[in-house]
């Protein structure tokens, strides 16, 4: 099974699903962050989808269900580098996602972040 | 039309091959990106449906044409308990499993033609079409 590396940088996670997950990998990702948020004492997750060519409604429950676990565990979620036809996809399915923040890129996604206070990585110190 | 043909589903795995086989058979009908991208966020829903309330079935990819329009036309067929109550299944937010409820109905308007038939202990065929445009 295809397991998404978690890394760290400072005080955030940064995962980038770069295959196309099987239900199980989608599963194991969500424990996996969970671990690692409590273990690192992460205040941001950010998840990279800039390669993701669909969101389901498993993946974007998962997407969702991450987002709920990292806030009760004191992390923010985002979700980065979504593809135009995978938005417009998935609010026709019905799936607006609500309650997991974006952000267009992965830059984007850690200046909102540091934003929200708490997450701060090195490299934004100048 | 290399691109057409018949794949099983019996595993979480298969859920996957299903929607690289779509893929490439949405890119051969010349489908664009947006439609390329909905059929096959509809082909992962109704794939896992089969497996999930049927134990698995089968899905026949089919490349169609009407007129000078082609067309990606898929058929999905499980052996399993069938749906009762069609017009309910297809209602957002209905589920007898733990999913969202929006498989069906999510699927039917990601797609231009959608046709279900199902009857108690008769499995269940989901038929969806996307044309070219």
């Amino acid at each position: 099974m295809d397991r998404v590396p978690v890394l760290k940088l400072g005080d955030i996670l940064i995962v980038s699903i770069q295959v196309d997950l099987q239900d199980q990998g989608v599963l194991a990702l969500q424990e996996d962050l969970a671990d690692a948020v409590v273990a690192t004492g992460a205040r941001g997750v950010i998840i990279d989808i800039t390669a993701v060519e669909i969101v389901d409604s498993f993946i974007g429950r998962m997407l969702a269900t991450i987002a709920s676990i990292s806030r009760m565990l004191d992390a923010e979620t985002i979700v980065v580098g979504m593809r135009p036809a995978v938005a417009i996809t998935l609010v026709e399915l019905g799936l607006s996602l609500g309650g997991v923040r974006t952000a267009l890129n992965l830059e984007k996604g850690v200046a909102l972040l540091n934003h929200l206070g708490g997450a701060q990585i090195a490299t934004t110190a100048r | 039309m290399t691109a057409s043909g018949e794949l099983s589903i019996g595993g979480n795995s298969d859920i996957v091959l299903v929607r690289q086989r779509v893929r490439a058979a949405a890119v051969e009908v010349g489908l664009s990106l947006v439609d390329q991208t909905k059929i096959v966020t509809a082909a992962s829903e109704l794939a896992r449906n089969a497996l999930v309330y049927a134990g698995g079935g089968r899905v026949r990819i089919e490349i169609v044409r009407n007129g000078v329009k082609m067309g990606l036309r898929l058929a999905f067929d499980d052996d399993g308990p069938g749906i009762p109550d069609v017009d309910q299944a297809l209602t957002d937010g209905w589920t007898t499993g733990n999913g969202l409820g929006l498989g069906l109905s999510g699927s039917r308007r990601l797609v231009d033609d959608f046709d279900l038939r199902s009857a108690p202990g008769e499995g269940t065929r989901v038929t969806v079409t996307k044309w070219a445009r």
